[in-house]
């Protein structure tokens, strides 16, 4: 088969669609009053802002009044963890979260576990699923704030917020997620699953990078993060990106108008190419969950090889992937995430994470079972772990 | 991760993958829980090296040195072949990301312990490395 370019690495960032390029160009070009200023010219800056905050408001079935832009998914975890964190210390100073949160979520909850607060971090079961009854035990009269992701980044499973929600509301306490992976790809309603505080970055649901929202429901505590003028109602200070928060709103209302069929689409796509690559490579497994996964999420481990060499190589072949090797970190130990499901050293670094988006095709997949069985076998003919495993010394 | 030209060119097509069935000397390191393992066969006639082979478990990095190393050491002296240092590897790969060089090691402590392997097996006493008691203990 030709060589061709597939990006199929979604999950790390998506291109942005023309449609929202095309309504995020006049904020750079004509419209680049500063939404604060007094005269006319401004007010179509600030009205375009106040637009997007109701389509993203729309999208989760929340009020404008409870959406504030940020500069990204990072910050927005930030801001609601140390902000609930900093704003609640009168009631208590334990935060329940997961061993495989974003490291927004897990370095921003370990900053805080230096300063005296204490952190729970939930075990998961092996398809990376949240045990309820660990989460109620975990509770106590000191939670101030639980925070779990709505979908993982690496193995795409998506986790019971309703139910989760449910039980924090009941224990008044308040629950934050991180969506920054289930926007565009899970329906939201903030209201029904009981989310007080849920992160989202336009770059995930073909939007720009560095634009975020958080969604903060009316009457939760919070402290601010960014101090300085009066933007966002004085809670996030700093000269709105406009361009970014005028397509971040595009965006979202294009992702989530059609969730139905953007999912039954790309997982179509993403079955393929998953029982492709299960019947064409043996001694291969599936990370995360066979059904509650995100729709074009695919993550196997391959016996007897390494990540960031099968990179390299789907590199060559002009494929885009990405992998929970340590190597590919340069960290010692391989993905968190990995391990948190309980898989070896060994296995983690096998690891293969393709993620599906809308620009790929049926070509697309057919062009990946075409080349990667090959790379696999070529990379496992120069294993040394294979080799044992052939003469059957493991 | 960006590495060199070289690096790309050996890890694209490694020299010297394979095994030797009538080895005389072999040595494996490296453990697959850290990500790297590396197994290096030896044919020595007269105190020469006459073949190599390898296998490697590893990053890119990891098999770009697995392969100049066996390339570095064919037709040389076993004293030679020991001599070799990680550096010269990584230098005559054009160089290493830092993060990578650890990977470099690997290739010089399998060619150590496959001379070993032979010294041993030939009633000869084992030469001492760098390696015998320091670093990279945690390869167990
Ligand atoms: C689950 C999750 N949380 C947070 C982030 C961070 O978002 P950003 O890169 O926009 O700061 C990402 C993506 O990188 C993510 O996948
Ligand atoms: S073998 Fe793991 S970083 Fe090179």
């Amino acid at each position: 088969m030709e060589k061709r370019f597939v990006y199929m690495d979604h999950a790390a960032t998506t291109y942005v669609k023309p449609e929202v390029l095309e309504a995020m160009m006049p904020y750079f070009t004509e419209n680049f009053g500063n939404p604060s200023s007094v005269y006319t010219f401004s007010r179509k800056s600030k009205k375009a802002i106040e637009e997007a905050r109701e389509k993203v408001a729309k999208a989760l079935n929340a009020l404008p009044d409870e959406i504030f832009f940020t500069g990204g998914g990072s910050e927005a975890d930030n801001w609601a963890i140390k902000g609930v964190a900093f704003a609640n210390r009168d009631k208590g100073n334990h935060i329940i979260t997961t061993k495989i949160e974003h490291h927004a979520v897990l370095h921003a909850c370990e900053y805080l576990e230096k300063i005296g607060f204490e952190i729970t971090y939930l075990d998961v079961d092996e398809y990376g699923m949240v045990n309820i009854d660990e989460l109620k035990k975990a509770i106590t009269d000191r939670t101030i704030l639980i925070t779990i992701m709505f979908a993982n980044n690496e193995i795409g499973t998506i986790q019971p917020i309703a139910e989760i929600g449910k039980i924090a509301r009941e224990r008044g306490i308040i629950f934050h997620t991180d969506a920054v992976q289930a926007v565009g790809n899970v329906k939201i309603d903030v209201k029904e699953m009981n989310i007080d505080l849920l992160s989202l970055a336009a770059h995930k649901f073909y939007g720009p990078k560095g634009v975020g929202a958080l969604y903060i429901r009316k009457g939760v505590k919070i402290d601010n993060l960014i101090h300085g003028g009066g933007q966002e109602k004085g809670k996030r200070a700093g000269t709105e990106n406009l361009p970014g928060i005028v397509g971040l709103g595009k965006a979202i209302e294009l992702a989530t108008q059609d969730i139905d069929g953007h999912n039954e689409r790309i997982k179509k796509l993403r079955d393929r190419l998953l029982n492709g690559i299960m019947e064409k490579i043996p001694y291969t497994r599936l990370n995360g969950h066979p059904e509650k996964r995100l729709p074009g999420n695919i993550n196997v481990s391959f016996k007897f090889i390494e990540g960031e060499s099968l990179l390299l190589l789907l590199d060559q072949f002009g494929i885009c992937a990405s992998t929970g090797s340590a190597c590919s970190s340069g960290s010692l130990d391989p993905s968190h995430v990995l391990l948190a499901i309980g898989l070896p050293h060994e296995i983690a670094h096998g690891s293969l994470r393709l993620t599906l988006g809308d620009l790929n095709t049926e070509e697309d997949v057919d062009y990946v079972l075409s080349v990667l069985p090959n790379i696999v076998q070529r990379l496992r003919e120069m294993s040394p772990l294979y080799e044992k495993f052939i003469k059957g010394e493991i | 991760m960006e590495y060199s030209d070289k690096v790309m060119e050996h890890f694209i097509n490694p020299r010297n993958v394979g095994e030797i069935p009538d080895a005389d000397g072999i040595g494996e390191v490296g453990n697959p829980k850290c990500g790297d393992m590396m197994k290096i066969y030896l044919k020595i006639e007269d105190n020469i090296i006459k073949d190599v082979k390898f296998k490697t478990f590893g990053c890119g990095a990891a098999i770009a040195s697995s392969s100049m190393a066996t390339e570095l050491i064919k037709g040389k002296t076993l004293e030679e072949a020991w001599n070799l240092t990680n550096k010269a590897v990584a230098e005559a790969l054009g160089g290493l990301p830092a993060v990578k060089m650890h990977c470099s090691v690997l290739a010089e402590e399998a060619i150590h312990k496959a001379i070993n392997d032979y010294r041993i097996k030939n009633g000869l006493e084992p030469w001492e490395d760098r390696f015998s008691n320091s670093e990279h203990d945690h390869h167990e």
